[in-house]
């Protein structure tokens, strides 16, 4: 049973990135770390992580001087996503 | 896992996906005094038609003088600001009560998704009334901003999206009906504000 969780999805942080970014056509950093409620550090090394393993795709671009990274989620990172919550939804079929 | 662990990180994930992709800040009261204000600007519209002599039905065609014009544009545009003064100010409350944040990209969407048909309907009205074509104002108001209202729905609740549709078919009415503009504005923009505000009030406002 286990086996079918993402091993991505292990920190809930990450299946929180992943929840607001499959919910909506791309999300920003601070928008993200606003909503999130986690400091600049944490939420990167999170991004950096899910980057990795090809789950999301990162754009970025300035606004004005500014630096803007956007992060959308990659096809691969929403069928992770489905699948992961169906094995949560699993789970819980089976202790009933 | 236990069952119930589950189940939080379940509702913590939708909790997550409602909010970064709707604006949930919106205050049902907010609705309803913005239909007082503007209950009160018909009000006013019409003692202000009455009083320039042309009777006691009011008919949109009839007023042709440029003073009565300014006069009538000047309130609506204090309803207007009022209403959004009222709006912004329960809005921020409500996000403060709540913990969550009054500009992010779910309210960035939602105005700048009601804005289009508003600025669109607002240039197309000005344009329309310096041309002297001063029946098309209520409906036009009324069309516009029910097409405001079902692009801003996408953001935020799904009820904006059938108190736009009301009043996108009340516009249309008022179209077919001329001379009852001031009638359709006031149903439009009081009593239908009224009526879904306290439907958002007990939906989501006041459940406990």
């Amino acid at each position: 049973m286990l086996e079918q969780f993402d091993k991505a999805f292990e920190s809930r942080i990450r299946l929180h990135i992943m929840s607001v970014l499959v919910a909506n056509e791309s999300f920003d950093f601070s928008s993200l770390k606003d909503l999130l409620d986690v400091t600049d550090g944490n939420l990167a090394s999170h991004l950096k992580a899910l980057e990795k393993e090809e789950y999301i795709s990162v754009s970025k671009s300035f606004v004005g001087r500014k630096p803007n990274t956007r992060y959308t989620a990659t096809k691969r990172g929403r069928e992770a996503f489905s699948n992961h919550l169906e094995a949560l939804e699993k789970l819980i079929k089976q202790q009933k | 896992m236990q069952e119930k662990d589950v189940y939080a990180e379940l509702t913590s994930i939708r909790n997550l996906m409602e909010r970064s992709a709707k604006f949930i800040s919106l205050h049902g009261l907010s609705g309803v005094l913005a239909g007082i204000y503007a209950l009160a600007g018909a009000y006013i519209g019409y003692r202000i038609v009455y009083q320039a002599g042309t009777g006691m039905v009011y008919r949109d065609y009839y007023i042709s003088d440029g003073g009565i014009i300014l006069k009538l544009a000047m309130v609506a545009l204090a309803v207007l600001m009022a209403s959004i003064a009222t709006g912004v100010l329960f809005s921020i409350r409500k996000a403060r009560l709540n913990g969550q944040q009054i500009w992010n990209p779910a309210s960035k969407g939602m105005l700048v998704h009601a804005g289009i048909p508003l600025v669109t309907g607002g240039l197309l009205i000005l344009i329309l009334l310096v041309r002297g074509h001063f029946g098309i104002i209520a409906p036009a108001c009324l069309v516009f901003y029910g097409l405001a209202l079902v692009s801003a729905s996408y953001y935020t609740f799904q009820d904006v999206r059938r108190l736009g549709l009301c009043e996108i078919a009340l516009g249309l009415g008022a179209a077919l009906l001329p001379g009852y503009g001031l009638l359709f504005w006031a149903a439009g923009f009081g009593v239908l504000h009224i009526l879904y505000g306290l439907i958002m009030y007990y939906k989501y406002d006041n459940r406990k």
